[in-house]
């Protein structure tokens, strides 16, 4: 049986047949969109409005304050050129991080809503992987764990190179906003880590599926809004 | 009188029963459905990379709508079968979809507001 609304009819009645805290979740989800959309929306605003750099895409010279999109600026000083602060091969490498731990996260789900089905998930090494909830709820918390270790790579790196959240509008609004989801993700990583204290103390079964149920829901949305953040923070120029 | 809440509360879970099955509800996927959307979300994310080195490609006009279109697939395979907005009730989708729209709908405002955005005319 899936987690649907069939799954949990043992919840308190309600008027819509459905679970009052998978409603909740989704709502909570629909209110999500909308802080990462005025979020991203101060991004696009004041992007390509900042008076110094470092800047995202373009060679910066701190001394003359000219800008190159092509490469490094002739006649600059070495310890004045600044280098477009955005590391796209880094950050491809988290994004197909996240982006596996999304499919970790659904395979964890598949193993709690089909515990009580020994062999669902075939024969084998593979089928006995498949039907771990402990394995795939320890790997979805290690990848969101992953992908914070590039975030803080990052910002590390960022401040080394001289974009702090104070120095111009590009870094105020990149760090608000990437900022805002890796704290959504650490809590996700959180969330997750109890899920698998439960699963190793007492196991979880299909009965505790709409727990793991509104947890996936919660990480599946903090890998769209990365989807989001990727395309329009990191690849358009 | 005491038998009176427990046959109120079965009756209930059936009406409930009855509600959400009126809802349209399917089972989820399997491996074999997610390990194929890995693999496309994958792929996709690798054309994403792939086009932002290509100089000829960044200048054209196609840039922009082509990584736009890109992400939107993204986030739609995303929601509709790792979320299972494809196969769950619809009330999950209005509430996804509603605010999601006012979102989108802001954002493209904005754009316009502050000039980022320009419709051309004549």
């Amino acid at each position: 049986m899936s987690t649907s609304a069939i799954a949990h009819a043992g919840h308190t009645p309600t008027t819509t047949g459905l679970d009052h805290r998978k409603i909740a979740i989704w709502a909570f989800i629909g209110s999500e969109c909308m802080l990462f959309a005025s979020l991203i929306s101060t991004y696009l605003i004041y992007k390509g409005r900042s008076r110094v750099g470092p800047f995202p895409h373009e060679w910066w010279c701190q001394t003359t304050n000219a800008t190159s999109a092509t490469g490094p600026i002739a006649g600059c000083p070495a310890g004045a050129l600044f280098k477009p602060i955005l590391n796209i091969p880094v950050t491809s490498q988290s994004t197909f991080v996240l982006l596996m731990s999304s499919l970790a996260m659904v395979l964890a789900l598949a193993a709690v809503e089909n515990k009580d089905k020994p062999g669902w998930a075939g024969p084998g090494f593979g089928g006995r992987i498949l039907e771990s909830s402990k394995l795939w709820l320890l790997a979805t918390a290690l990848l969101g764990a992953g992908f914070l270790c590039y975030q803080a790579y990052e910002f590390t790196s960022f401040v080394h190179e001289g974009l702090t959240i104070r120095t111009n509008l590009f870094g105020s609004s990149f760090f608000t906003l990437t900022g805002f989801h890796g704290a959504h993700v650490t809590a996700g990583v959180l969330w997750l880590l109890t899920l698998l204290a439960i699963d190793v103390k007492r196991g979880l079964g299909p009965r505790d599926a709409l727990l793991v149920d509104i947890s996936a829901l919660y990480w599946h949305f903090v890998d769209v809004v990365w989807i989001a953040i990727f395309t329009l923070v990191y690849l358009i120029r | 009188m005491a038998h009176e809440p427990a046959q109120q509360t079965s009756d209930s879970i059936a009406s409930a029963e009855a509600h959400a099955a009126e809802g349209i509800v399917h089972e989820h996927p399997q491996w074999g459905t997610y390990k194929w959307v890995a693999l496309i979300l994958t792929v996709i994310t690798i054309v994403e990379v792939w086009v932002y080195y290509i100089p000829a490609f960044v200048a054209s006009r196609l840039f922009v709508p082509a990584l736009l279109t890109m992400s939107a697939v993204k986030f739609a395979i995303v929601v509709l079968f790792y979320m299972h907005l494809k196969y769950d009730h619809k009330l999950f989708r209005a509430l996804f979809t509603g605010p999601l729209i006012i979102a989108m709908t802001t954002i493209v405002a904005l754009m316009f507001l502050f000039a980022k955005l320009v419709i051309r005319t004549g």
